[in-house]
């Protein structure tokens, strides 16, 4: 009985371990070609198993690092001020939404679900941030468009604030002479933790990967954000032996090692989010769980 | 009545303003950052000018529209942006649901975690990443399939990034790789919450595994895989931009198999500065977008009440 059950195992357990392959090895891949030697890649390709292995790519990069570095800091501060400010937003919106006598709490919840169902589109939203904000070019582009506050998120908010924060608990620390902004603050936010740790794990993914903004608001490079310099160096093949990036760096292109620093800054650019996917995946998953049974 | 009701309500924003003062900048952003735009979309009716503005282009009635659809380019979108969205909605259902079911059998709660965190992993990633990985696979001068996987199985190498035919295949691949692993996790928990008395019972009249499966797993399971499927035909006017923008490079000479409606709303826009033509495809988009939204949610509703999004 039980090594029969142990035999079907297997044949579970081998088409899965083959998925999971498949989910790793684009990684592998990616790592190795990164630390692999200029001249093996050019001979073999991209490949798991190189003649020979070397850092030149990223002694490149460690050397020529000034755009990467500041790159990343761009791309650091948007993820942690944009994180902030999205998740205060989200619970100062979502809070009032949830507490009974608010006037024009239900029209206010309609406004923040119609924009789920209905949108602008790009063409009139980038006219808007562009021509009459001025966003073009400036911090605000990358951190405001699109990605600040988000309707589902807000709801998802709210829903967590009607179902699981008693009424009683703020009539009594009404009682206890609390205003209503010491209320949200010592004792809702508090209290809910779970929601603000999915809400802000899913904003951190959202600005660490951004790269849309950065590719139709910003051309000064010193804006770029690290997605903003990955993009424009697959799209545009030149740009990293051509462009302001290898002005900046105060050499000639020649001896560049394209092919293993295009890998070696992709590392670079994926690293945090594999690094920090232990600690965070089980958040992620109950995160997906909460989402998915609406909000 | 009037008086005291109105009295009720001038009490009752005294005494929540400070609540109604934290939802402000909330408020303030989806104004600008969604309501704006929606009434923008009046651009589509305009001939838009840059000097004269939103507000003060000309009217120029539908011929943007007229523009738009005499070209082949609005058949060629609209077929791509659909074909796409159902080979999608059918492989990644097909196999989120299965891997869900699979990952449920395996009994060692160890692999199971690492099954599941491996295969959500692409879905954390941007797409400039995963247009990198599928660099490294498709270059033509150092992708691995045309050093290593194509000359092991004594084929020629093939021009990936110039031949539009193998999209359709490639872009299909990368959606799954990167989308499975996160519907298979709405599908677990929703198997996972499935009550194991109706296991025990099935176990008790002898019933074998894969009887189990299909007839206590799949069809506690339906509900929620038919929402989860209208509720992507509702949204199969859109396509992930940066699937469709990024991973094939932006090339030109793929366009017939990668261009959507999102892409041409793009280059519309950027590339060739025609603002018209770019908000027609826009206002197309969000208003047959918005028919299959409520028209999905009607469906949802009488399937399932609870599970309607309104």
């Amino acid at each position: 009985m039980n090594t029969s059950n142990q035999g079907k195992q297997i044949w579970l357990h081998l088409p899965m371990l083959a998925l999971a392959a498949a989910c790793l090895l684009p990684f592998l891949l990616l790592v190795i070609s990164s630390v692999s030697d200029e001249g093996s890649i050019l001979r073999q390709g991209y490949t798991f198993f190189p003649d020979k292995f070397g850092v030149e790519a990223y002694r490149y990069l460690w050397h020529h690092s000034q755009q990467l570095v500041r790159s990343y800091g761009v791309t650091v501060f948007i993820t942690v001020f944009g994180t902030a400010a999205s998740l205060l937003m989200t619970a100062m919106l979502a809070y009032p939404m949830s507490r009974q006598g608010v006037p024009w709490r239900n029209t206010v919840a309609f406004l923040v679900f119609f924009t789920l169902l209905f949108n602008g589109g790009l063409t009139p939203t980038y006219l808007i941030y562009v021509q009459y904000l001025n966003i073009k070019n400036t911090i605000w582009a990358l951190i405001v468009p699109g990605l600040l506050m988000n309707g589902f998120n807000v709801l998802l908010m709210r829903t967590f604030f009607m179902t699981t924060i008693p009424p009683a608990l703020i009539e009594a620390a009404q009682i206890d002479g609390a205003g209503e902004f010491k209320i949200f603050w010592r004792i809702i936010i508090p209290l809910s933790m779970p929601i603000v740790a999915t809400v802000g794990l899913i904003q951190t993914i959202t600005y660490w990967n951004d790269w849309f903004n950065g590719m139709i608001y910003v051309t000064d490079s010193r804006l770029f954000s690290i997605q903003n310099i990955l993009n424009r160096m697959l799209t545009d093949i030149q740009f990293l032996t051509e462009s302001k990036f290898n002005a900046q760096l105060g050499e000639a292109g020649a001896n560049l090692p394209s092919t293993t620093v295009k890998m070696a800054i992709a590392v670079v650019g994926v690293l945090p989010m594999i690094a920090m996917y232990p600690f965070f995946q089980k958040y992620l998953i109950k995160g997906i769980t909460i989402g998915a049974v609406k909000g | 009545m009037e008086p005291t009701y109105r009295l009720r309500r001038k009490n009752s924003v005294r005494k929540y303003g400070v609540l109604l003062l934290m939802m402000a900048p909330g408020l303030a952003y989806l104004l600008i950052n969604n309501y704006l735009p929606m009434f923008g979309l009046t651009i589509a009716f305009k001939d838009y000018n840059f000097s004269k503005g939103l507000l003060g282009s000309d009217w120029v009635g539908l011929r943007n529209f007229e523009y738009l659809f005499k070209t082949e380019d609005a058949y060629i979108i609209t077929r791509n942006t659909i074909l796409y969205n159902f080979a999608f909605i059918i492989l990644n259902t097909t196999f989120a649901v299965g891997i869900a079911i699979a990952l449920n059998e395996i009994r060692s709660r160890f692999m199971s975690r690492f099954y599941q965190s491996v295969l959500l992993l692409p879905h954390l990633i941007s797409m400039v990443i995963v247009s990198y990985l599928a660099y490294s696979l498709l270059s033509m001068e150092t992708g691995f399939l045309n050093k290593t996987v194509l000359p092991f199985l004594g084929l020629d190498e093939i021009s990936w990034y110039s031949e539009a035919q193998h999209w359709p295949f490639i872009l299909t691949i990368i959606s799954l790789w990167k989308g499975a692993g996160f519907l298979c996790v709405i599908y677990l928990a929703a198997i996972i919450g499935i009550d194991p008395e109706y296991y025990e019972a099935a176990r008790l009249d002898g019933a074998s595994k894969w009887q189990q499966i299909r007839s206590i797993t799949l069809p506690l399971l339906s509900p929620i895989i038919i929402m989860m499927t209208l509720l992507a035909i509702g949204k199969i006017f859109y396509s992930d931009f940066g699937l469709f923008y990024q991973v094939p490079l932006a090339s030109g000479a793929l366009s017939s198999t990668t261009q959507v409606i999102d892409t041409y709303v793009y280059r519309a826009l950027m590339n060739l500065g025609d603002i018209g033509m770019s908000s027609a495809a826009g206002l197309y988009q969000s208003i047959v977008g918005f028919v299959l939204v409520l028209l999905s949610n009607y469906a949802v509703r009488k399937f399932n009440k609870d599970s309607a999004l309104f």
